[in-house]
């Protein structure tokens, strides 16, 4: 990415639209959901067929108004539903049931945590439900289109930011948290590649020394993933910047990405002179959101991921990486707190547990929690560990037992395997695999003379000053305890035996 | 000898096994076959239906049991309202070949209590106008002198009753398209309040304004259809959640009814004013207060419907655009042409005409100005009426300032609608129930020799039906005007 030159400002904001997931349509009872073949999704609603009326549907309002009270907006006691119009085939009615001035979300914010620690305040202009339109698809080489209505009348979220942002990876590193966070409320599934979340960024240059907005944006279409989304970004600043330097303005159009040639491409904006023509729908009903709606909502709220991260911080002592990656999941953060909790348990009740440190126990699951138990579910395509057969539990015994040496690191891999697989306790299945740690100092002592005797050149060579063969010789005792030692333990004896 | 019977009469016939379903249908489709020619009041005479449905009802009388108040009997529906696998076309070219996947829920009701659908009625192109000329397929001629109009939009069904060929029909209002046609042919038409029906399944033209009626013999026979067609519906947002249960009751001793001063206005034909004048005569002998009241904001009622109706037509009509059903020009030559030309060559002129209009006064910088501004003139006529009803129980006024005129008069005035409906809009745009009935005959300012039907309406406050129902009824237990029939 070339550095912004001097005194240039980059203004982005972002308009993006999350797909609801509610179980029909937003405002009919057609289903929502994957569908093998086109156009079965729909009903006389979806095709606006002529007589049909929309209702409301009351989940895709919930879903809406949580995502805006989790993104700190103001929601207003009356919203409504506008009709916006224009000619497309994907737009059965020849208009969008959209919100135009009265939105059921205003005024908020996310803070996103840069890299450097910066916290950089995004504020979201509004959010306002809508109904999707369906999907054009031009066959090659033949002389017409296609249209599928499937995702007609989807119930979508538009979330417009302010015009905050000033770097392609603030916008990035946005929307990993917008992302998170409508994931967090259940209002979504977010996912860029699937085509539940869809973003559009809108770009300018302010030059240098230009107070306020610049009198152009360009809005860039067709961004499919978040990298692309900085991509896009990233070549359109110097792009602006350019025509700038030279002293003209960038024309206010609407470019698409080309994923291919990581260049935007102007279209042919036939929107440019669109007036939609709002104005009221009047065959809905104007919505009221009550103190005891939103109070109901408010206390079903999950803890947002910028709370959670705090404490975490503060509760377990993780590591920022380690709480960035643990949080893309609500429910491993919930199961790694239910692991915690067992974990604490174990102090208070067993003995031999008490004389662990706990904060390096805390540590050790979190640890297992990103790598081992992550890449299983990722293997085992389960997105929440609650469905897998290892319970919060078990998972506790197993960090205890490796922090109190009953197993080494690498066995305690294979014992969760199995309990991965087909459940159990980790106790029993160390014990059927006969994979329990050799701990023992005696035990230990007796082999390390038996290697001893049987390498004595390695002996030799090490008191010779040759470090790499007491790794041999630890090699060699690892071997002769079937792998079961205790590493630290055998190190420590090899180390007092060679003296 | 069943035409003109009223239900009561046709559900005795039917309950004492004096006739089948099946008969009493071949009968009505009979006349239909013979007489229709000359009134043009169908569109689509659905035979085979019907004819499936009155063996599906007598199959339903032969049981045992109470029957539903429309078992069997036969009605037709205005060809706005969507009947499932039976061509449905808003009598016009871009939907000349259309068949519902659905049916409306006032159908569905229908077929709940068994009727038998006879036909799809022929009204003013998607419902824009007031004298079915604006038709695809020609205009309905009044039974009482074909060379006159039925009134609309919905004529097809008021002609089909006045000639005897069924013996009730769904209507719609949205400024007058019962009250008007109801009094031109001589029938008694209700249209109820706003929300009172489910609109769902009726094309629709304005979407705040549209209502879901009937045209019967008499209000007798409303109370029953309204019964049946009343109600919640969930498929629609903008039904009430009142439930129907009126009754039938002629007491009208101490009733308030209001004469709005603006409502007599000048230019009335003097046989229509001097028929109004004598029923109001016969209810206040009946026991009735008769108050004049005053309603100034009526003035206005045109100029907001004349901003408010055709901005909703517009964005109700965009989804004809020949890509999933209807018309689709074959002559296209890229996506900008399908609509064009599938547009141009399917609408009629009023129907283009309400399109533009519509168009712009939403258009950017004019909402405000318009359609807004006129939603705020709305609620003011809305306030009005309120206050009205607090000292009158309903309100008895012209249903039309004149009778019916003859055809082609009303094509060569682009405002013929506006002023025909200026009795009407009112109310339609504050959303009240009211009832045409018949009250006389009076010669047309034309000249022409046949005295044609005068219409008396009551007006109610919303949800007021039953009072409203009461005055008709009233007035029908005292007067036969509503029992006259057209020569053959």
């Amino acid at each position: 990415m070339d550095e912004v030159k001097d005194g240039y400002k980059p203004v982005i904001g972002l308009e993006i639209h999350v797909q609801l997931k509610t179980k029909s349509k937003m405002f009919g009872p057609a289903p929502m959901g994957e569908a093998e073949e086109a156009n079965v999704n729909i009903d006389e609603i979806v095709t606006g067929e002529p007589g049909v009326l929309p209702v409301v549907n009351k989940e895709a309002v919930r879903l809406g108004v949580m995502a805006g009270l989790a993104l700190n907006c103001t929601i207003p006691e009356f919203s409504k539903f506008d009709r916006k119009h224009y000619f497309y085939p994907d737009l059965p009615k020849g208009y969008q049931i959209s919100q135009y001035d009265e939105p059921i979300a205003q005024k908020g914010y996310v803070n996103v945590t840069m890299p450097d620690g910066r916290i950089k305040r995004v504020g979201i202009t509004r959010a306002h439900l809508e109904e999707d339109a369906g999907k054009n698809v031009h066959p090659e080489g033949l002389p017409y289109s296609l249209v599928d209505y499937n995702r007609a009348g989807a119930p979508l979220l538009e979330i417009v930011t302010d015009p905050d942002l000033e770097t392609a990876e603030e916008a990035r590193l946005f929307l990993e948290e917008l992302q998170r966070i409508v994931r967090y409320v259940g209002a979504s599934d977010a996912d860029m590649e699937k085509g539940s979340m869809r973003c559009e960024p809108n770009i300018s240059v302010r030059k240098p020394g230009e107070e306020g907005l610049p009198k152009y944006k360009v809005e860039v279409k067709n961004i499919n993933s978040f990298r692309f989304a900085e991509a896009a970004i990233n070549y359109e600043i110097p792009r602006q910047i350019e025509i700038l330097e030279q002293g003209g303005m960038p024309k206010q159009v609407t470019m698409g990405w080309n994923e291919k040639e990581s260049v935007t491409v102007e279209q042919r904006s036939k929107e440019e002179a669109n007036d939609y023509r709002y104005f009221p729908d009047p065959d809905l009903p104007v919505l009221q959101f009550t103190p005891e709606y939103l109070d109901d909502l408010r206390s079903r709220m999950p803890e947002l991921p910028a709370a959670k991260r705090v404490r975490f911080a503060e509760e377990y002592g993780l590591k920022p990486a380690d709480i960035d990656t643990l949080i893309n999941s609500k429910t491993l953060t919930y199961y790694f707190e239910d692991v915690v909790s067992e974990l604490r348990e174990w102090q208070t009740s067993d003995d031999a547990a008490k004389k662990l440190d706990i904060q390096k126990l805390i540590s050790k699951a979190a640890n297992w929690c990103l790598q081992d138990f992550s890449a299983a579910l990722n293997s085992a395509n389960l997105k929440d560990p609650y469905e897998s057969r290892v319970s919060p539990e078990n998972f506790a015994e197993l960090i205890v037992m490796i922090e109190n040496g009953t197993i080494s690191g690498s066995a305690a891999k294979t014992v969760f395997k199995v309990m991965f697989e087909k459940g159990g306790e980790p106790d029993n299945i160390m014990q059927d695999l006969g994979l329990a740690q050799v701990s023992d100092e005696g035990a230990i002592e007796a082999i390390i003379d038996q290697v001893l005797a049987e390498n004595a050149k390695a002996v030799a060579d090490y008191k010779a000053g040759a470090e790499k063969s007491f790794g041999f010789l630890v090699g060699q005792t690892m071997k002769a305890l079937k792998g079961q030692g205790n590493p630290g333990k055998v190190n420590e004896l090899l180390r007092k035996k060679l003296l | 000898m069943f035409e003109y019977l009223e239900l009561s009469e046709l559900r005795n016939l039917l309950d004492t096994k004096q006739i089948s379903s099946v008969e009493l249908t071949k009968y009505f489709l009979h006349r239909i076959k013979s007489l229709d020619e000359k009134y043009n009041s169908f569109v689509t005479v659905t035979e085979d239906v019907a004819l499936a449905q009155a063996a599906q009802a007598d199959e339903f009388l032969a049981s045992p049991g109470e029957n539903p108040a429309l078992c069997g009997i036969p009605y037709a529906a205005k060809d706005l309202f969507c009947t499932k696998g039976v061509r449905t076309t808003a009598s016009s070219k871009i939907l000349d070949n259309y068949v519902p996947p659905y049916d409306a829920t006032v159908i569905t009701k229908l077929k709940e209590q068994k009727s038998v659908l006879l036909g799809k009625t022929n009204l003013d192109q998607f419902a824009h106008g007031s004298s079915t000329e604006t038709s695809a397929y020609g205009p309905s001629k009044n039974p009482w002198d074909t060379s006159r109009i039925p009134g609309g939009s919905s004529g097809g069904s008021t002609a089909a009753l006045a000639a005897g060929l069924c013996p009730w029909a769904l209507a719609t209002e949205t400024g007058g398209s019962i009250r008007l046609p109801a009094s031109l042919c001589g029938v008694s038409g209700w249209k109820p309040t706003y929300g009172r029906v489910s609109r769902y399944g009726c094309i629709a033209m304005a979407s705040s304004l549209d209502s879901m009626g009937a045209v019967a013999y008499s209000v007798k026979d409303l109370i029953i259809l309204a019964n049946v067609l009343s109600g919640q519906d969930p498929k629609d947002s903008t039904t009430g959640h009142k439930t129907a249960n009126f009754t039938v009751n002629s007491d009208i001793k101490g009733l308030r009814i209001g004469i709005p001063r603006e409502y007599f206005i000048e230019g009335m034909e003097a046989g229509v004013k001097a028929k109004i004048e004598e029923a109001i005569k016969e209810m206040e002998k009946l026991g009735a207060v008769i108050k004049e009241v005053s309603v100034p904001h009526t003035r206005y009622g045109s100029l907001v419907y004349a901003i408010v109706c055709p901005a909703e037509i517009a964005s109700n009509l965009s989804r004809y655009d020949g890509i999933r059903y209807g018309l689709s020009s074959k002559e296209a030559k890229s996506l900008y042409e399908v609509y064009a030309k599938t547009r141009d060559a399917g609408f009629g002129d009023e129907a283009k005409r309400r399109i533009l209009t519509g168009t712009y006064v939403l258009s950017a910088g004019y909402y405000d100005a318009y359609y807004k501004r006129a939603q705020k003139i709305r609620r003011l006529l809305v306030n009005e009426f309120e206050e009205v009803f607090k000292e009158v129980d309903v309100l008895a006024a012209p249903s039309s300032p004149n009778v019916a005129v003859a055809i082609g008069e009303a094509a060569s005035n682009p405002l013929f609608g506006y002023i025909a409906d200026q009795l009407n809009i009112p109310s339609s745009l504050a959303g009240l129930p009211a009832v045409s009935v018949p009250c006389g005959f009076a010669a047309p300012s034309d000249g022409g020799s046949t005295h044609m039907p005068v219409g008396l309406q009551f007006m109610g406050p919303q949800w007021g039906e039953q009072a409203v129902f009461n005055a008709g009824l009233a007035y029908q237990s005292v007067t036969d005007w509503h029992k006259q029939r057209p020569k053959a």
